[in-house]
């Protein structure tokens, strides 16, 4: 992917977007790219009408509802729970639906420049729209579902609270892309499964009705696996369901080291 | 992208035997925590006798070299020194070359480099400590 180039093209017109009482103007900055027309990804800047309460998301609709059409961003729930709408906000991985425009707000009476740019390491496709198909191969390959051998037991699988306690922070990805696409390992070397893979094997791994942790294991062992983490935590600080994702990893480690789950 | 469908294991396929696993990622990781612990004591040691204690960097001359490799102690201590290093730092350039490396050629030779390297240092290191001659001196 290249690299974002510093110069903005002219500005828009967004004399249509409705500004409600108390709104501000601040500059949204967009990664935008064509494949269609562009060589390379540019920054293009919007001044838009904001209230503070307003979500990063808001923007974006009203830039596309208002000012132009062709801007591509993924979004569906808009209440942070589909993980659609990942994207780089100010250089830091966020969903856009739970960035409020008050905590990006420039200090003093300073004008607010928002930027926003697509996830990185995933091939960008159009604007903020990337190609999450490498994300979710690596996805695929730990197995993140239930491998239970023998019979079928009658009733549910009981488990005790001590052991759902276990992989309790794992159960709650929702497979945004924030963690892996902040994840330098990643960008540099797209084989490396990236965070989003290890916690979702480590959901299984240390579940105690799954029999297939040695599998997921062994994958995770794998010159791409576990050991090219360098606990730089920006997944942790990614994640936006607050997943300790780099203690997961590390317990994967452990799991390995000590061969005991 | 692509469309095709997944092609994901079937849940409840029969166990197979596991595959067969190769340690060397996770070895090189234990490697890289004991060495570093390792090398902590052996390289603030080496620098306290070196640069601190007595008069310290005053007193290093040829006799002063020659006097402490007369004692197999630090004969051992500096040889430990000189693989742990050599192969931390080896290990972690290994990283490095992997991680930013884009193509496979580009990768595999300067592993190469970088392993010749790592050998003629060793074995550099290990002749002049085992046979190092204190009479040699002018």
């Amino acid at each position: 992917m290249a690299s974002p180039t510093p110069t903005d093209t002219a500005a828009h017109d967004t004399s249509q977007i409705p500004a409600p009482e108390g709104s501000i103007t601040v500059t949204v900055r967009i990664l935008r790219f064509n494949p269609e027309f562009d060589d390379e990804p540019h920054w293009e800047s919007y001044d838009v009408p904001a209230l503070p309460t307003d979500r990063v998301l808001n923007l974006l609709i009203n830039i596309k509802s208002y000012v132009d059409g062709t801007l591509s961003f993924r979004r569906s729930c808009a209440h942070g729970i589909c993980g659609s709408d990942a994207m780089q906000i100010n250089g830091v991985n966020r969903l856009a639906c739970k960035v409020l425009i008050k905590d990006l707000l420039a200090k003093g009476n300073k004008r607010t420049t928002i930027s926003v740019a697509p996830i990185k390491g995933l091939p960008q496709m159009k604007d903020l729209y990337v190609d999450m198909e490498p994300f979710f191969e690596a996805f695929k390959a730990v197995k993140p579902y239930l491998i239970a051998y023998g019979n079928e037991p009658t009733h549910e699988r009981i488990q005790s609270q001590a052991d759902r306690e276990r992989f309790d922070d794992t159960t709650k990805c929702i497979l945004c892309a924030c963690c892996t696409t902040s994840c330098p390992v990643f960008w540099s070397d797209g084989s490396y499964f990236g965070p989003a893979a290890i916690v979702n094997a480590h959901r299984f791994i240390f579940d105690s009705r799954d029999e297939g942790s040695e599998e997921r294991l062994d994958i995770l062992n794998d010159t791409e696996g576990v050991w090219r983490c360098r606990t730089t935590f920006n997944c942790t600080d990614a994640c936006p369901r607050g997943i300790q994702v780099t203690k997961a990893i590390q317990e994967v480690k452990q799991a390995l080291l000590f061969k005991r789950v | 992208m692509s469309t095709e469908s997944l092609t994901l294991d079937k849940p409840r396929s029969p166990r197979r035997p596991a595959a067969r696993r190769n340690n060397f990622e996770l070895y090189s990781w234990l490697f890289m925590r004991l060495s570093g612990l390792a090398l902590v004591v052996l390289v603030l040691g080496h620098l306290f006798i070196m640069n601190i204690l007595d008069d310290g960097v005053h007193r290093i001359n040829f006799a002063f070299v020659a006097g402490r490799w007369a004692s197999p102690f630090w004969q051992f201590w500096d040889l430990a020194m000189l693989w742990l290093a050599q192969l931390h730092g080896g290990n972690g350039m290994r990283t490095i070359i992997e991680d930013y490396a884009r193509k496979d050629t580009t990768r595999f030779w300067l592993k190469m480099l970088l392993y010749v390297s790592i050998a003629l240092i060793l074995a550099v290191g290990t002749l002049v400590i085992f046979t190092f001659d204190p009479n040699i001196a002018g």
